[in-house]
């Protein structure tokens, strides 16, 4: 199994990568395009802001190979916005393979969300032996909307995705390597998709 | 429902934890790595950690300190403490840091505050301020809450805000180590007044303290070292008394 994440140059990638090696996996981190093409999973991570990681991507051409990818990929926070098609956030075009935008929390909301929140209605293997209801850390401003993508929603002022897949992409805003044994959970779940 | 979070702190020095930490059937209580993983077992929500190294030898210590931690504990983790720089920041978040904490040396150059949230994002900023009442006026204090400033506490965190920090971690000077509660007046004052999540500090002395922390304070979480260090509140108590009182928590 050669889980590989995608270091692209947005924020702490590490975390993602200890979080497998506690589940006793080595993922290697890479920009490479050969060694992305021919990884058995792929991560794609990502923390901070959305137009100057989308920049980075693009400096890569890594906007180009993602959305051909045919193996199965987790978007995670950030990582899950760009695999939509824009975002409020600078106003970014994204990579498009979930065809949906990206909005801000209410500004009657703390923003942004930070903590600990329940994903409800879970409808993926990626949440194989997950409670519904189960709770996941969370730490963004700008939200996807309920969608036909959608397989696990949360409640932030509105319910809205906190999980989407289309076909081989999957995509979480929560953070599974920072939510406990059952953020471990995914990632496991994910390994053996 | 977004949960309250309680947050365990750890004082670090020289890369081990400083104030005595009574844990029961631990074999080294002074290894912060141990600990974390002891607390993020027992159902802490995050935690912090503070360095209070003196020297810049003794802080490599603790970058060594925060990868075993980030290696090893599975909940997000804050690192304060003698931080006065991008480059400082970037090399704490490198080693696995979720978030960092700035106190003195955002007073000292606010722009700091701007500097860290335009390059790492305001997710992983937070503003720690120390104040204690003056006449009446919550005056920020520098230096660990030692030297007083002229810096009113609410101006000084809504500037904070429009800087760009994610948060905003509140010590009262007043409360801290009194273990009387929280100061939940001006926690409600600043809760009401910004926009961005409020951690309560200083004052924690039981499980009472923490509901009035949440529901008359307003605060977003709340932070304590010494009654969870000695053990006198456990955490997992702890939520089960908040939730009682019908505070959100994870469970």
């Amino acid at each position: 199994m050669k889980v590989v994440i995608i270091d692209y140059g947005a924020g702490n990638i590490k975390s993602v990568q200890f979080a497998f090696k506690r589940i006793g996996l080595d993922a290697a981190l890479s920009k490479d395009s050969e060694t992305i093409q021919q990884a058995d999973k792929l991560v794609f991570p990502g923390v901070g802001e959305a137009s100057s990681a989308m920049k980075k991507l693009k400096e890569s051409q890594l906007d180009l190979i993602i959305p051909k990818l045919k193996q199965p990929v987790l978007g995670i926070c950030l990582g899950m916005q760009l695999m939509c098609n824009e975002t409020e956030e600078g106003n970014t075009i994204g990579l498009g393979i979930f065809d949906v935008s990206v909005k801000k929390f209410s500004n009657q909301l703390k923003v942004p969300q930070m903590g600990w929140n329940n994903v409800f209605d879970l409808k993926s293997e990626l949440f194989s032996n997950l409670n519904d209801q189960e709770y996941m850390y969370l730490v963004h401003s700008y939200y996807v909307e309920q969608c036909e993508y959608e397989i696990a929603s949360t409640n932030y002022g509105v319910n809205y995705a906190s999980a989407l897949q289309k076909d081989n992409f999957y995509g979480v805003q929560f953070h599974p390597e920072k939510s406990s044994v059952a953020g471990e959970k995914i990632l496991k779940n994910f390994i053996e998709l | 429902m977004l949960t309250k979070r309680i947050i365990p702190c750890l004082d670090i020095k020289n890369g081990r934890t400083v104030k005595g930490v009574n844990f029961v059937n631990l074999r080294d209580a002074g290894d912060p790595v141990v600990l974390a993983k002891q607390y993020a077992l027992n159902g802490a929500d995050e935690l912090v950690f503070l360095d209070i190294s003196a020297t810049q030898e003794a802080r490599k210590t603790t970058r060594d300190m925060v990868l075993k931690i980030a290696e090893q504990v599975n909940i997000p983790f804050t690192v304060g403490g003698g931080i006065s720089s991008v480059e400082d920041v970037d090399i704490l978040l490198k080693n696995g840091a979720d978030k960092i904490s700035v106190n003195s040396s955002a007073i000292k150059r606010p722009e700091l505050i701007n500097e860290l949230a335009n390059k790492f994002g305001s997710q992983c900023v937070v503003v720690a301020i120390d104040a204690k009442q003056i006449d009446g006026k919550w005056k920020v204090h520098l230096a660990g809450g030692i030297i007083p400033t002229n810096l009113d506490l609410f101006v000084w965190a809504k500037e904070v805000e429009q800087r760009g920090a994610g948060e905003i971690l509140f010590t009262s000077m007043d409360h801290d180590g009194t273990k009387n509660g929280f100061a939940n007046e001006a926690l409600s004052a600043l809760s009401q007044e910004l926009c961005i999540p409020i951690i309560a500090s200083g004052g924690a002395g039981s499980k009472q303290h923490f509901v009035d922390a949440f529901k008359k304070g307003k605060a977003d979480a709340a932070l304590a070292a010494s009654v969870f260090h000695f053990g006198d509140i456990p955490i997992i108590d702890l939520k089960q008394e908040l939730k009682n009182n019908n505070i959100e928590v994870r469970l």
